[in-house]
């Protein structure tokens, strides 16, 4: 069954599908998590602590955390590596243009490779700037999250980073979800306006949430 | 009307093909864009030049032969067929574009001409129901509800013209595979090759070299016959079926 699936390009698609949720849940959750900045380093750090301790004592410290971070980077991969076959196939499928170029809205098929490819890049940078302190502006300063935040979006091209990453996140979302539904058989004329609202009610969400932070620092609020 | 013919020419399928430019005057509102063309060729026939190949047969709109790139439009500006679609949408000293339908599963042989036998081996594949056939049955004889009777003649409205390919930026055959893997499914005469219907057309569409579907939605503009763009979700929920049952045989 796995082979069908993997072999198949309505199958690979149900993959991009399934691993596109897992992370859109994580987002959700990250985001709500991030929003506690706003109430101060003390329990924005103690949160970020107990991240660690989730599950605890039938956990050891961190296994929870390990057990999020395998499963979000096999759904990464799943989504990346069948995206990447799909997009090479879509693009053999169709190897001569038409010499009539209309201005078309290919919109969703464009933004979603490219939008793709750079949120994978800005998670890559993200995890070295936050997580590891690889590349962290100043003093990166393991078990306070606070201040590596503040100290990363007080640099300019921290917020810029950033910020168009969110964006491209908004629009990944909300054709994502909605083709995700429909790739999962889940959509339907009757359902599909509120599938629509539910992609578009996330999409603006998840970006306002997560812009808020550096917005937040930026002017002051968070510092 | 007057007008100017920009058209893809090409002497075969190992040929390079380009643009060449045709002035046509005479042409009447009330024509059909074919009509136009027979004008095109007639001049070019008695200028002693190749005439201009293009696929019809019908011209009722009912057939699926036709098949025009128009100014980046499958089958033109209007919802329809190539056939169908009349000089009255086009002005006096316009220029258009004709360009045959683009994807690799769909290889031009002359001109407009392109070859669409890969839509065959899909049909084949499983489009069809095995029951033996002979005269009419008692319509009676096999209650259908109505709503699945609405879907399936909705679904094999499909006249496989290839409009969905030819206006897809990722030349996939989603749109007609599932109209005709849903035209079958969702009646009891289809039920027997239920699981199998799909997953073969489905298999036999990669193999075709068509892309695959990024619900951009263009084919679904672009179809004459009206097929929506839900239909790709209800092959998806079917094939998704077919492979959880398959696996549990």
């Amino acid at each position: 069954m796995a082979r069908t699936v993997w072999d198949s390009s309505v199958g690979k698609k149900t993959v991009m599908a399934v691993s596109g949720l897992i992370m859109l849940l994580y987002l959700v959750v990250h985001m709500i998590g991030n929003l506690k900045i706003f109430f101060g380093a003390g329990e924005f750090n103690h949160y970020a602590h107990w991240l660690r301790t989730i599950g605890e004592p039938f956990m050891h410290y961190e296994w929870t955390l390990w057990l999020i971070r395998v499963v979000l980077v096999v759904a990464v991969v799943a989504h990346a590596v069948s995206a990447y076959q799909l997009s090479r196939r879509d693009i053999r499928a169709r190897p001569s243009k038409y010499v009539h170029r209309k201005p078309k809205v290919t919109y969703a098929t464009r933004t979603m490779r490219w939008g793709g490819i750079i949120l994978g890049l800005f998670i890559v940078w993200h995890i070295l700037d936050l997580t590891t302190g690889t590349v962290h502006s100043g003093g990166f300063q393991p078990g306070h999250p606070y201040q590596n935040v503040v100290d990363t979006f007080s640099t300019w091209y921290g917020d810029v980073i950033y910020i168009v990453a969110m964006l491209a996140l908004g629009l990944h979302v909300r054709h994502g979800f909605w083709s995700a539904a429909q790739t999962l058989g889940a959509g339907s004329r009757t359902r599909d306006r509120a599938l629509k609202t539910v992609a578009n009610v996330l999409a603006l969400l998840l970006t306002a949430g997560f812009i808020a932070v550096p917005v937040g620092v930026m002017t002051g609020v968070v510092s | 009307m007057k007008l100017t013919l920009r058209v893809w020419r090409q002497r075969d399928a190992d040929a390079e093909g380009a643009m060449s430019p045709y002035e046509v005057d005479g042409i009447s509102s009330d024509m059909s864009f074919l009509e136009m063309l027979d004008v095109l060729n007639e001049q070019l026939i008695l200028a002693g030049e190749d005439p201009v190949a293009f696929d019809h047969d019908c011209r009722e709109g009912i057939c699926g032969a036709c098949s025009l790139v128009i100014n980046g439009d499958a089958h033109g500006p209007e919802r329809t067929t190539t056939c169908q679609l009349h000089m009255r949408s086009f002005k006096d000293g316009d220029t258009i574009d004709i360009e045959p339908w683009r994807a690799a599963a769909f290889p031009v042989i002359k001109d407009l001409v392109v070859d669409r036998s890969a839509f065959d081996r899909i049909i084949q594949a499983g489009g069809y129901i095995t029951a033996p056939t002979g005269a009419a049955p008692e319509a009676h004889a096999t209650p259908v509800p109505k709503p699945d009777a609405d879907f399936a003649f909705e679904h094999a409205e499909c006249i496989g013209c290839g409009a969905c390919v030819a206006a897809c930026p990722n030349g996939a055959a989603m749109l007609f595979t599932s109209a005709k893997v849903n035209h079958l499914n969702v009646l009891p005469q289809g039920a027997p090759e239920r699981e199998t219907r799909v997953l073969d057309m489905v298999a036999q569409m990669d193999e075709e070299g068509f892309g695959g579907c990024t619900l951009a939605g263009e084919c679904a503009t672009a179809c004459p016959k009206g097929i929506p763009l839900v239909s790709i979700t209800s092959m998806n929920k079917e094939w998704l079926r077919a492979t959880r049952k398959v696996a549990k045989r």
